[in-house]
This record gives structure tokens, C-alpha cells and sequence, in this order.
């Protein structure tokens, strides 16, 4: 990744943030590749063995075994190539629909919007005042009539001034009006996650603050192919959904995406990878980790099976899956970048506990960022390394 | 087809303009508009600037409001008069009426425990005036004293009653609070208690029916109070750079509770905020029904014709309480609502009016009240004898579809139910069956 590429992670009205891109070409290389381990494990996106790299491969999965062989065709894309297509096709197929926020009429900060206000018209694509309580409030108008309103909050560090419209509004519609009015045309998508360098305001991952919240759902993806389908996915969805996309993912991750107009279902995690001694759970770019944390455990304890789970949908998440794997398992390790105490993790393991007790042979391990704000000069600790990750799979397994 | 169709038809948008205060207005062309956004942006030209060093805290003087009738019911201007027939002036009378009477007797039902929660329109029934400029597809955004939108669109004093007692005909299947109307076949969004939130979006709702090519806006309802959230902020810059057809309407009534305006800001009231958004505004009497039906008229034509916001201030006084929460003698001197209720009053002024016609009397207006009154107590009755929704509402519409963990937690209530009959009863609820959204048209 070029050091330049880095200017468009930065919010171009926040001043330390703007500082922070002046130190990106010594870190520079973080999300796509870093340097081999002492184990010979080549970590990073880059050599991630769950991105799709030939069309072949990208048709494989059964979830997209309706494409037919007339529209097979696929395409090399990245995540925010991909975000940007699964737009165009939404604004394509409904007239109804419109994208909006902080400057996305220009292409957006991370290029995600790139040529679709030229494509589709200024009215449909359009830029906001920088107000987001505001683009969600708006977004949230547009949907009780009718429309599709495909709003970006910026940075997913930003969406707490959206907060009251988001939880109280948003989430509330349906039921408050007895069914009367929704905003089921509303998605709101928002970049977030670590990004090497992001500190408290660039980094964040906030689902668990909204997965406290009925009536909402929360999708993040983990791909440029997984992006592109649950983000269509979400938009067509009858329920107000926010779509966190991990943001060192945006050029980093890069697939054989199919061409087509397609989704991937929604409240359905996927398996990446059949094992039968620990269920390692993730979401979004820490899928990524945990695959490599996974090679390790292997390495390091021949014999040892992991079964690798993407949940995809955090709200309402897939609890049917996790469940069952492990039954078989007996052992569970969650891991996600926000901080441990109540975070997606707590949920997932309590529940199951609930579900699982009697199979459990092992604490459920969860590996989080620490209960901290995000911070910049110690992110490589702060975050739930390869390195944490294995230590809990090895906890797990040698309890 | 609503009764305020006919008005539209007879009043042409083109009288309404010359009407209309803003007739001074220049009508924009698109190359114009272009020169004007660029020069504001320009800060290069040396006429812009100044060597007088000079603040500014206030405009020349506040701002007046606009009145077509005086406290006795007499029209200052005749060529303000409204353009209505006696039967359409009447109807807004007879409504203004009925909600007062409704007031009175849901505010005592409250106070004898048989109601939850109520919020009285006291000294704000002028507002209908809003109501009777409007078309029925412009979409309604409320706070929460707006009964007079409904009531004017058609809203039964049944459907009042079922949502103020939550009942199983409730549309809201006995979810919110008292007065948390909403009524889709009317075009009035469900209330909610949070403040301002609808501001914003009355704001996409109306930017949505743009796009769509509708002639139509929405109207966004708030107090001077609420006017203080971000959200109002948010939702004015909004509807100003993004040119959204929507009619901020701002009830200045005084007081946020217990809250002076004295306390709630410093500038002149809210109307002033208008021109710092770079919107067309006008404060009005809010007293006077004719002046915030002229307004709001006038509104409505350069909100769907000229595709931008307005904003409206009426300037009103609370003469109830804030709700049957509230004891307001605790911070204000009840000689002064009684003053304000007597001396400047809605419902009297239009009185006076109608009186001065002789097309209305003493005997009318008693005929009117009983049977305001009557009409009223049976739907009371009928809607506090009727069950509470069916219980499995506490868990539909959180989604479209109920998701495995609601599914889940209904069938843990229920075994709930069957394990602990006694300490849950569930006779006052209606059997499971399809529920009444209210989203059929009439």
C-alpha cells in the first residue's frame, strides 16, 4: 500500500488526523502485508487465504451458486470498489434510492462513492452540511416514506452524535407506530475499525453499543465479495441496518467479486474453515487475525483442528451456527477489536453458555481490545493479535 | 375525499402569492442563484470588507408578527381576510371546540387514574389555522401537541380515545404513551417524545417527495424548547443547502416546562435564527387562526413551487400545564394565565369573528359544546371498556420478521404465564389475531 494512499483514510476537517498522515510512511504496509514471524506465518490480508483470488474460486461458495453461468463473470476489486458497485447497483435497480453524507459527492474520503454522483445525478448523490445527527435524522425521513436512504457516516467514531436518532428513532419506528410506519430503506454505512494509525477517533468499533438496541441490525463484512452482498443485502432489507466496514480493509483486501446483482443473507454466519477442537469466532477485518492465529495453533500443536466462523451479521447474530459448532467443539474463542467488557464477545459467550453447558470443556476465551480508549502509539498492543489470539486457542485446548 | 381539497381548488397559488408576505420575493432563476452561491463563497473582492470595526448583537429592531384579526375578532386588513366559506370557517371552529373539549375531559380522566398521561392544547387551538392551508398528502411531523392536525384530517374521536386508553384498536397496539398519535392513512407520522428528532426528518421525507416529483412538503411541528436540540440545527442547515419543500412550524408558547424562554434563549425568539440559515421566514400571532392559516398558505406555495424551506414562529402562550405531570403554578403566577386565557384567547377570537357575522350564537355554541361532550364520552366509554391489545404485540414489529431471539423470549413469557397465572393475568388482553394498523384507507 502506498504511503499516499493513506491521506484518504483522513477526515479532511480534523486537524489531528490530518497530522497523523505525516507519519504514515514510516508504518507504512500495515493492513496489506507485514514481515514474516519467527513461526514463517506470512501475515496480513495479503496472503489471507480466505480472500477469493480466481473467478472460479469466488463462484464456489453455495451462497452464490444462483449466479448463473450467464452471469458468472467476475471482477478484481477491492472493499471499497466493492461498496462502490454494491451502490451503483442499488441506485441502478431503484429509483427510489439515494447516497449521501459527508462529502461523497467528490468519491468520498475513501473513494467508496466514486463516480456515482456523475453516474446518477447530484439529487441522488449528494453532499450534506457535516452534521451527522442530522444525515441520520434525514436519512431516517426519507425511509418513513417510502424511499431508500443510503447515508455514510464518515468514520464510525462520528455515528455517536447519530446516537439518539439511530436508537431512539431509527430503531423504534416500526414498533412505536404499531407497524403504521418504518424506515426499513434505511442503511447507514460507516467506516470503522483499526487502521495502523487512527488512534481514539479513527479506529473505533462501536456495534456493541448498537447491539443493544432492538430493531436495529448491524452487518459487518470481512471482503471485498462478502461486502458487496450483504451491503446490497442491507439496503433492500426491511429494517433500519448499519453497515460497519472495516476501513484498512478499504484497499487492502482485493477479490474476484462477481459482476451480478447479488446478495448474501443477512443473520447467517458462514464457516470458513471445518475443525473439530476449538470454534474460533470473529467478525470484519479480525477474521483475518484469528486465520492466522489458527495457522499457528496448528503449527504449534500438530493435531490440533480449529473451526473458523465469520459472523457477518452481529445484530441479530447467528447463534444457530456458533451453537452447533460448539457442541461438536466444546470449546469457544471470541475475538473482536472493541474492549472486552461488554462487547459482542460477552454476548456471544454468555449466550453460549446458556446453550451449550454441558459441552463446554473449556472457559469461553474472549480476546478484545482492552478496556481503553483506542490508542495510537500502542495499537500493535492494544489489539487482538495473532499472538493473543493463539494464546487463548492454547488456553482453551490445554485447559 | 378530506373537506379541505375544496379550499385548494378555490384558492388559486397565484392569489395566495400576492397575498402572501413574501411577495417581494424574486422568482430564481438557476443562472442567478449560480452567481450568488459563488459570490458568498468569494472573499476575495475588497468591497466585502470594511475599516469600521462594528458588532452586532440584534437586527434593527424584533421582528413583528403578522395578525389578520385583533383580540375582538375584527380583520385589520380586509384584503387578508380568509378566503373561506362560512361552512369551512365553521368547521375549523367546531374542531378548535371539540379539541377543547376533549382537553378538559381527558385531563380530568388522568386525574382520576383512568388515563396514564395527557397533554392539553390550551390557548394553542389557533394552530388549526395550519391544518386548513395544508393539502392531505403533505406529510405531518408533530411533537406532541398537535391534536388539531388530526382532529381537522379526520381523525375520529374514537381513534383519539383507543390510543389515549392504548387499546387493542390502538394502531399503535398499546405501545407508546398517551397522545402518541400517528395515523398513516392521514400522512401524520407517529409521535414520539423525544425532542426535535423529528426536525431533520420532516427534512428527508420532504427532500424524498422532491425527488419523486410530487407536489407535496412536509410540516414540522415544534416548540420554542425543542428548537434548542442539535437536531433543529441539524435539520434547519439541512433543509437550507439541500432545498427540502418542508414547513418548520415553531409554537412559541413561552415556556419548555418550567422553563421561561427568558432561559431558553438569548436572540430574538426562533424567527431570527431563520435568516442566519439563509431561509424565507415569518413570525406570526399564533392567536390568530387566519394569520397562521395566511402564513402557512403562503408557505406551502414557495415550499412546493419554489422547492425550499420556510419557517414559521407563532407566538402563543401555554395556558395549561405542560401535561398532567406538571403543576405549573409552581413557576409561574396563575394570574397571568388567567389573564392570557381570557384576554387572548384562540378560540374566543374566532368566536368573535364568526359572531360579528351573526354565524354563530350563544345558543349555537352551547348546542356545540354538549354535543362535543357527548360525542366525546362515548367514544371514551367504548374505548375504556375495550381490552388492552393482544399480548403477543409486546414482541411484533421490533422487525419485520421476528427473529429467533424474540421468538425465543416469547415463548419464555408464555411458559411464564402458564407457570405463574396468578400473578399474571392476561383477561384484559385481546386473543391473538390480526390487529388493527389503521394503514387501510378510508
Amino acid at each position: 500500500m502506498a504511503a499516499s494512499s493513506f491521506a484518504s483514510l483522513l477526515h479532511p476537517l480534523r486537524v489531528t488526523a490530518r497530522r497523523v498522515s505525516q507519519n504514515t510512511s514510516i508504518r507504512r504496509g500495515y493492513a496489506a502485508a507485514a514481515a514474516a514471524n519467527p513461526d514463517g506465518i506470512q501475515q496480513g490480508v495479503a496472503y489471507s487465504q480466505l480472500l477469493k483470488r480466481v473467478p472460479e474460486d469466488a463462484l464456489r461458495t453455495p451462497e452464490l451458486a444462483q449466479l448463473s453461468a450467464v452471469n458468472s463473470e467476475t471482477t478484481k476489486m477491492n472493499l471499497f470498489q466493492a461498496v462502490n458497485d454494491a451502490m451503483s447497483i442499488a441506485l441502478a435497480t431503484d429509483d427510489n434510492a439515494v447516497v449521501f453524507g459527508e462529502d461523497v459527492a467528490f468519491g468520498g474520503v475513501f473513494r467508496a462513492t466514486t463516480g456515482l454522483a456523475e453516474k446518477f445525478g447530484r439529487d441522488r448523490v449528494f453532499n450534506t452540511p457535516l452534521t451527522e445527527q442530522g444525515i441520520a435524522g434525514f436519512a431516517i425521513g426519507m425511509a418513513a416514506v417510502g424511499h431508500t436512504a443510503i447515508a455514510e457516516i464518515q468514520f464510525a467514531d462520528y455515528i455517536f452524535p447519530a446516537f439518539d436518532q439511530i436508537v431512539n428513532e431509527a430503531a423504534k419506528y416500526r414498533y412505536r407506530s404499531g407497524n403504521q410506519f418504518n424506515v426499513g430503506g434505511l442503511t447507514i454505512r460507516s467506516p470503522c475499525s483499526a487502521v495502523g494509525h487512527g488512534g481514539h477517533y479513527h479506529s473505533q468499533s462501536p456495534e456493541a453499543f448498537f447491539a443493544h438496541c432492538p430493531g436495529l441490525k448491524i452487518v459487518t463484512p470481512r471482503s471485498p465479495i462478502q461486502a458487496k452482498g450483504l451491503l446490497l443485502a442491507s439496503i433492500r432489507d426491511r429494517n433500519p441496518v448499519l453497515f460497519f466496514e472495516p476501513k484498512n480493509l478499504y484497499r487492502a483486501a482485493v477479490e474476484e467479486v462477481p459482476v451480478a446483482d447479488y446478495e448474501l443473507p443477512l443473520g447467517k454466519a458462514e464457516i470458513l474453515k471445518r475443525g473439530k477442537d476449538v470454534t474460533v469466532v470473529g467478525y470484519g477485518a479480525q477474521m483475518y487475525t484469528l486465520e492466522n492465529a489458527i495457522q499457528l495453533a496448528e503449527k504449534k500443536m500438530p493435531g490440533l483442528s480449529c473451526e473458523l466462523i465469520d459472523l457477518r451479521t452481529i445484530l441479530p447474530w447467528d447463534v444457530e451456527t456458533v451453537v452447533e459448532s460448539v457442541n461438536k467443539t466444546g470449546r469457544l474463542v471470541i475475538a473482536h477489536e472493541a474492549p472486552k467488557t461488554a462487547g459482542v464477545g460477552a454476548e456471544v459467550a454468555s449466550t453460549i453458555m446458556e446453550h451449550c453447558f454441558l459441552r463446554l470443556e473449556s472457559p469461553i476465551q474472549r480476546v478484545c481490545g482492552w478496556d481503553t480508549p483506542f490508542p495510537l502509539v500502542f495499537e500493535k498492543f492494544y489489539m487482538p493479535s495473532m499472538i493473543r489470539c493463539f494464546d487463548a486457542i492454547k488456553t482453551a485446548v490445554e485447559y | 375525499m378530506l373537506r379541505h381539497c375544496s379550499i385548494a381548488r378555490r384558492l388559486p397559488l397565484a392569489r395566495i402569492a400576492w397575498r402572501a408576505p413574501h411577495r417581494l420575493m424574486a422568482t430564481d432563476t438557476t443562472a442567478k442563484k449560480a452567481v450568488v452561491e459563488r459570490t458568498q463563497a468569494d472573499w476575495s473582492n475588497a468591497e466585502k470588507f470594511t475599516t469600521e470595526m462594528k458588532f452586532l448583537a440584534t437586527l434593527d429592531r424584533p421582528l413583528q408578527a403578522y395578525r389578520v384579526m385583533d383580540h375582538t375578532g375584527k380583520v385589520l386588513k380586509a384584503e387578508h381576510e380568509p378566503d373561506m366559506t362560512k361552512d369551512e370557517i365553521l368547521y375549523c371552529y367546531q374542531k378548535m371546540v371539540q379539541l377543547n373539549v376533549m382537553d378538559s375531559v381527558m385531563y380530568e380522566a388522568q386525574r382520576q387514574g383512568r388515563i396514564s398521561f395527557y397533554m392539553t392544547h390550551y390557548g394553542e387551538e389557533g394552530m388549526i389555522g395550519s391544518a386548513a392551508a395544508l393539502q392531505p398528502d403533505d406529510v405531518v411531523f408533530g411533537q406532541y401537541r398537535e391534536a388539531f392536525m388530526l382532529l381537522y384530517r379526520g381523525f375520529t374521536l374514537d381513534e383519539m380515545m383507543n390510543q389515549c386508553f392504548t387499546n387493542d384498536k390502538d394502531y399503535g397496539k398499546g405501545r407508546q404513551m398517551p397522545i402518541h398519535y400517528g395515523s398513516r392513512k392521514l400522512n401524520f407520522q407517529t409521535i414520539s417524545s423525544p425532542l426535535a428528532t423529528q426536525i431533520p426528518q420532516a427534512v428527508g421525507a420532504a427532500y424524498a417527495m422532491k425527488l419523486s416529483g410530487q407536489k407535496t412538503c412536509s410540516i414540522c411541528f415544534f416548540g420554542e424548547g425543542a428548537a434548542s436540540e442539535g437536531d433543529f440545527h441539524a435539520g434547519m442547515n439541512m433543509a437550507a443547502t439541500l432545498n427540502s419543500p418542508v414547513i418548520f412550524f415553531c409554537r412559541n408558547n413561552g415556556y419548555a416546562i418550567s422553563t421561561p424562554s427568558s432561559e431558553q434563549y438569548k436572540g430574538d425568539g426562533i424567527a431570527s435564527r431563520g435568516f442566519g440559515y439563509g431561509m424565507e421566514t415569518i413570525r406570526v400571532d399564533g392567536n390568530d387562526i387566519w394569520a397562521v392559516y395566511n402564513a402557512t398558505r403562503a408557505a406551502r406555495a414557495i415550499a412546493v413551487e419554489q422547492r425550499r424551506p420556510v419557517l414559521i414562529e407563532a407566538m402563543t402562550y401555554r395556558i395549561g400545564h405542560h401535561s398532567t405531570s406538571d403543576d405549573s403554578t409552581k413557576y409561574r403566577d396563575r394570574k397571568e394565565v388567567e389573564q392570557r386565557a381570557q384576554f387572548d384567547n384562540p378560540v374566543t377570537r374566532l368566536r368573535r369573528f364568526l359572531e360579528a357575522r351573526q354565524w354563530w350564537d350563544q345558543s349555537q355554541e352551547e348546542a356545540w359544546r354538549q354535543q362535543a361532550r357527548s360525542d366525546l364520552l362515548k367514544s371514551f366509554n367504548q374505548a375504556e371498556k375495550r381490552k388492552k391489545p393482544a399480548l403477543e404485540h409486546l414482541f411484533t414489529d421490533v422487525y419485520d420478521d421476528m427473529p429467533w431471539n424474540l421468538q425465543a423470549q416469547q415463548k419464555e413469557l408464555q411458559a411464564l404465564i402458564e407457570k405463574y397465572p396468578e400473578y399474571y393475568s392476561t383477561e384484559e388482553h385481546a386473543a391473538p389475531g390480526p390487529s388493527n394498523t389503521g394503514s387501510d384507507s378510508s
